[in-house]
């Protein structure tokens, strides 16, 4: 089989003529291509089990980060499910961007980043690999976030619906966090870059998931808070779709 | 510069020089031309007093910076994409062009808004939806500008800042509705039949005209702008190829 030939006999060059990268990308249907992007998401997460350096960096600054606002609003917001909101949304936005400057930029330290590009799968499957993985530690994180703010500002965040809008929000920040990840691993400064590039283009992910957040705590109905819902799905589609197409476009040189 | 130099400069002097020349000077002319008419030229707006009567005049430089930042960034969406389709640089010059000059304009709406907010509406800032969609504008093409600068490759730069310029575009009209729904209170000047509409067709005659002539002002000021902007950087990319012709 075409997947077993061995790395040091690169495959252009032999005369074996079934070795050909576009067909070992594409073909198999989209069983073989759900397989491919579990394969990479697999390897990201095996990755983070054995070094455990992504996902605990972003669990602690994400609780310092509650620890910090809760101790910078005690004394002047009379009740804290005022506050509460922005400061989750502030949190998740900002302690993702540390897990997303090293979904790229692991690979571009460790120099694997071009042995990933030379995997025999659609580049998009890398994408959706990566998206997947980076999710997963998103949600991770969320795991200790909404107890903390439980605890720090005595605000109960265990509702359905928030829970809805923190999966779809985290969706969107994950699918273009990854796709901008992916642009900067490769520039000069790209720690820096990333956040900047980011939170302007996250400003609907933010407002809808504080809007939502807010009114579910207020006890408004559906009818109310369910718009916030419908911007979020709409950016999560529109995004992930847009990635898809584009992304192939970013290593074409490579 | 050596004579032999200044004489082939002269020689070179086309069509296209003198036509830019012309813009130039027509664009001098229509500015203080839009000066006079917004100071002196435009009546007082009678149903205001005191400090919102003058405030009132930085109108026609808010609406046609307004006019030039929605100019700059309508011409960078189309350059990012057919840069996307066709790999010519000359439509990456015209995306960067288009959002250094509409970001200038995009800072000059919401400079002239803050000066006449403080009077009107006794605060200089509010998250009114487009105070917060052109500020998120003016911050994402300030992103592009120094994202494209960290990229050494010319064609990788060309590249990942049309795909960012794609993006930055697209998620303007969610972060419009998004902002909206949060509150507003930014006056609806011209909106067809729209009930909350304020103005527009209670305009004076001489307020009407002066508006006319902010709007041809600004329209000239970002053509002249954008294309000298869009030669300048040509003429840094063919130096830069030469430079590495020469190494």
């Amino acid at each position: 089989m075409t997947l077993t030939a061995p790395s040091h006999n690169p495959p252009l060059s032999g005369p074996q003529t079934d070795l050909q990268p576009a067909s070992m990308r594409t073909e198999g249907g989209w069983r073989a291509y759900l397989r491919k992007v579990a394969a990479i998401a697999a390897k990201d997460l095996r990755a983070e089990a054995r070094a455990k350096e992504n996902l605990s960096a972003m669990i602690a600054f994400s609780v310092l980060a509650v620890v910090v606002f809760g101790l910078a609003f005690d004394l002047r917001v009379p009740r804290a499910d005022m506050v509460a909101p922005g400061v989750l949304w502030v949190v998740l936005l900002f302690a993702g961007v540390l897990g997303l400057n090293r979904v790229f930029g692991a690979e571009v330290d460790r120099g694997s980043l071009s042995a990933l590009l030379l995997a025999p799968v659609d580049r998009s499957a890398i994408y959706f690999g990566k998206v997947i993985a980076q999710m997963a530690f998103m949600l991770a994180m969320e795991a200790f976030v909404v107890p903390i703010v439980l605890v720090i500002f005595d605000v109960n965040l265990f509702s359905p619906w928030i829970l809805a809008g923190l999966l779809l929000g985290t969706l969107g920040y994950v699918s273009v966090g990854t796709l901008f990840a992916a642009l900067t691993a490769s520039t000069r400064a790209r720690e820096t870059m990333l956040p900047i590039l980011l939170l302007p283009v996250m400003v609907p992910i933010f407002v809808a998931g504080v809007g939502l957040t807010a009114n579910i705590l207020d006890g408004r109905e559906f009818t109310e808070f369910g718009r916030w819902f419908l911007i979020l799905a709409v950016y999560d589609l529109v995004f992930i779709t847009i990635a898809f197409l584009i992304f192939d476009l970013i290593w074409e040189d490579a | 510069m050596t004579t032999a130099a200044m004489t082939r400069r002269r020689a070179a002097t086309g069509g296209w020089e003198v036509a830019l020349l012309a813009l130039n000077v027509a664009t001098v002319i229509a500015m203080a031309a839009l000066v006079w008419a917004s100071l002196l030229y435009a009546k007082p707006a009678i149903n205001l007093s005191g400090d919102e009567q003058t405030a009132q005049r930085i109108f026609y430089l808010h609406m046609g910076c307004n006019i030039g930042a929605l100019a700059g960034f309508i011409v960078s969406l189309t350059g990012s994409i057919v840069y996307l389709l066709t790999r010519d640089l000359d439509w990456d010059r015209a995306t960067q062009a288009g959002i250094e000059v509409g970001t200038i304009f995009g800072l000059g709406t919401i400079v002239t808004g803050i000066f006449w907010a403080k009077p009107t509406w006794n605060t200089y800032w509010t998250w009114d939806p487009r105070l917060t969609t052109a500020t998120i504008t003016v911050l994402l093409y300030i992103a592009y500008l120094l994202f494209r600068n960290g990229i050494d490759n010319r064609q990788t730069r060309a590249r990942f800042g049309s795909i960012y310029a794609l993006f930055a575009f697209l998620s303007l009209p969610l972060t419009y509705y998004s902002a909206r729904w949060f509150r507003s209170i930014h006056p609806v000047v011209f909106s067809g039949d729209n009930p909350e509409a304020q103005g527009g067709f209670a305009l004076g005659a001489t307020m009407t005209q002066t508006l006319f002539i902010a709007a041809i002002a600004f329209s000239l000021l970002f053509s002249s702008l954008m294309i000298m902007r869009w030669r300048i950087l040509r003429l840094e990319d063919r130096a830069a190829e030469l430079r590495e012709e020469i190494e």
